[in-house]
């Protein structure tokens, strides 16, 4: 056997190898979901279940006040929140990229300094929650930590910097265009792709969230702004409870979805975003090679 | 092609205008031009100022004995009893080595893992085929902590886990109690975390990899080098300097941990603590579940500043070692 042959086999026999590895949970979730539950409870979760079943998503169809309106959340959060996000990251970033504006330099700094040091999860959760009271409101899921991050404002502005002529900038002011009129019609529509990527991966970010409900949303008055994340969660959440306290006194055990229901929630929970990722591949590598890269 | 393109457009602006116009305000700034600009920052600064300086400030808490009512400036002062307390317990220790350990691990595995991956899916000679790995192994990437813990406690539940009943009773095994049994659990959270990521870094990787001029290959190829050679003579000292990035990235946050893999893998099990616990866990567990400001934000503080120390140090190394792989 010739070398380049060897390395061929090599190569594609490790990548199909972890191809297989990184997909294989994900179709044993599905698989699972489609499982009569009786035959998982008696013989586990497998490949290759003896009895199928759609049982688990006619429960989610009839429970879709619940779920339904988990859905509708995650999406207006991941849609209002990323979108937020990309306005102010690239307006800041668009008066960063001005070298002659007074001051720039100290804003620049101040904005690269939150990447070094942080109060900490315990000083933010105090700011958030008993300055600004966000708990059990809305604005819990969308503000805190995941608005805005200085890295996604110097990621714009060196695209601006590198892609953005100074004498197109120049002529647009020269002939009367208003900073905010030269800003959303001429910069903005020539920053596309960075827009996408960097609004993709916060929208991704958002999506997958589940953190800032757990820290700033109640199960008692906070439940109603649940994500389809934080129900996955409170699902969890639950079930640990039975397991530590022996007994499902304090948490009603119909509250627990059964075991195959649970997986089905969680594909309906992961289903956007593997839908939406075959389109959007090419936007999400580069989402992840444009931090790597120094400009 | 590009950057003449880009000078030719300079070209037509009337550059006598400009450069007059530039040296007029050197001299005097026009402060109503800049106007708009400051108004486009603002709301970018003022999201800033409170969800990163404000917290900045909070830290006092950790010096403090909080009384919610009175605020953080009108409570007491500790001292530096809520670290003394925290360092008296014997978690500190736990949750420390715990960060640091598997942090180290991930680290030295994780790059070790990912750029063997990155070199294979280099030599894949069909474009297409190598797409098809990269979508593909970037999966685990788009999905959730909660998700992946639902992957998990499939394969790992007591009762209807697929490891228990498909493997280990096939195998005529004794069936595993996995969320009691803390000797698995570095194990387990090794493998979820290369799982997760190592698509991820395997592309940051690839695509260092892909920039090397073919012609280093093809001129090695010529005198008779072997892949193997290539590799090492070419691929791994041209990737040197993402390496390096990539390691003070992950060593300025060896005290932070994923809370997502540390909290929802386990499922926050009370058994596991002692190989499951990290800072992050602590600081959520101590804040939460027990309400207790003075211990979680002594943690949270000790965790931020020490990071601070860390991320700082390890830039200025890689300052001296060269200056192109310093952060800043």
């Amino acid at each position: 056997m010739n070398n380049s042959k060897f390395w061929s086999i090599l190569s594609n026999g490790v990548m199909i190898l972890f191809s297989v590895l990184s997909l294989l949970p994900f179709v044993l979730l599905v698989i699972a979901s489609f499982t009569d539950n009786q035959w998982a409870l008696a013989n586990g979760y497998s490949f290759f279940p003896g009895k199928w079943s759609m049982d688990a998503y006619r429960y989610i169809a009839t429970e879709w006040d619940t779920i339904g309106r988990a859905y509708l959340v995650s999406i207006s959060v991941t849609l209002a929140g990323s979108f937020i996000s990309i306005c102010i990251s690239s307006m800041l970033a668009h008066a960063l990229s001005n070298s002659r504006l007074p001051g720039g330099r100290i804003l620049n700094f101040l904005c690269v300094f939150t990447m070094l040091f942080g109060g900490g999860q315990v000083a933010s959760y105090y700011v958030w929650s008993n300055i600004f009271h966000i708990r059990d409101t809305a604005f819990a899921l969308v503000l805190p930590n995941l608005l805005m991050s200085a890295f996604n404002v110097i990621l714009f502005k060196n695209y601006f910097t590198v892609n953005i002529p100074a004498s197109l900038k120049e002529a647009a002011r020269m002939d009367g265009c208003g900073e905010f009129r030269m800003f959303w019609r001429i910069i903005m529509p020539m920053s596309l792709p960075i827009t996408a990527t960097v609004g993709l991966m916060t929208g991704l970010a958002y999506w997958n969230d589940w953190t800032n409900g757990l820290y700033y949303l109640s199960q008692r008055n906070g439940s109603k702004y649940y994500t389809v994340q934080l129900l996955l969660n409170q699902i969890n959440e639950n079930i640990a409870w039975i397991v530590s306290n022996g007994s499902t006194v304090t948490v009603n055990a119909s509250e627990i979805p059964s075991t195959t229901i649970r997986m089905a929630i969680a594909v309906v929970g992961v289903l956007p975003v593997m839908v939406i990722y075959p389109f959007l591949q090419k936007y999400f590598v580069k989402g992840i090679t444009i931090g790597a890269v120094k400009e | 092609m590009e950057e003449t393109e880009q000078e030719r457009e300079t070209v037509p602006v009337p550059e006598s205008g400009i450069n007059l116009e530039v040296i007029m305000k050197r001299t005097k700034i026009k402060w109503g031009e800049f106007i708009p600009l400051y108004i486009m920052a603002l709301p970018g600064l003022i999201y800033l100022f409170c969800n990163n300086y404000m917290p900045m400030f909070g830290v006092l808490l950790a010096f403090k004995k909080l009384d919610v009512r009175k605020g953080i400036l009108g409570s007491d002062w500790a001292g530096l009893n809520n670290f003394k307390f925290l360092f008296q317990s014997s978690t500190a220790f736990t949750i420390i080595r715990n960060t640091v350990l598997y942090n180290v691990v991930f680290i030295v595995l994780g790059m070790v893992i990912s750029v063997t991956f990155a070199i294979l899916l280099n030599e894949i000679r069909s474009r297409l085929v190598s797409s098809v790995y990269q979508s593909l192994v970037l999966i685990p990437f788009l999905m959730s902590w909660v998700v992946v813990s639902y992957l998990s406690y499939a394969l790992l539940a007591n009762d209807t886990g697929l490891i228990n009943n498909s493997i280990l009773k096939a195998l005529g095994m004794e069936t595993v109690n996995w969320y009691m049994e803390k000797k698995y659990w570095p194990f387990i959270l090794f493998f979820c975390n290369i799982w997760k990521s190592t698509g991820y870094s395997m592309i940051i990787y690839y695509s260092s990899i892909v920039g090397i001029s073919k012609e280093y290959y093809e001129a090695a190829a010529v005198d008779g080098a072997t892949k193997w050679q290539q590799i090492r003579k070419i691929t791994l000292p041209l990737l040197k300097p993402t390496l390096i990035t990539m390691t003070i990235l992950s060593v300025g946050r060896i005290f932070a941990s994923d809370f997502g893999l540390f909290y929802q893998i386990p499922r926050n099990s009370g058994a596991l603590y002692g190989v499951t616990q990290t800072i992050d866990v602590y600081v959520y567990n101590a804040l939460m579940k027990n309400g207790d400001f003075g211990m979680s934000s002594a943690a949270s503080v000790f965790q931020a500043a020490v990071g601070f120390v860390l991320v700082v140090t390890t830039n200025a190394i890689a300052r001296r070692y060269s200056k192109d792989n310093a952060i800043f």
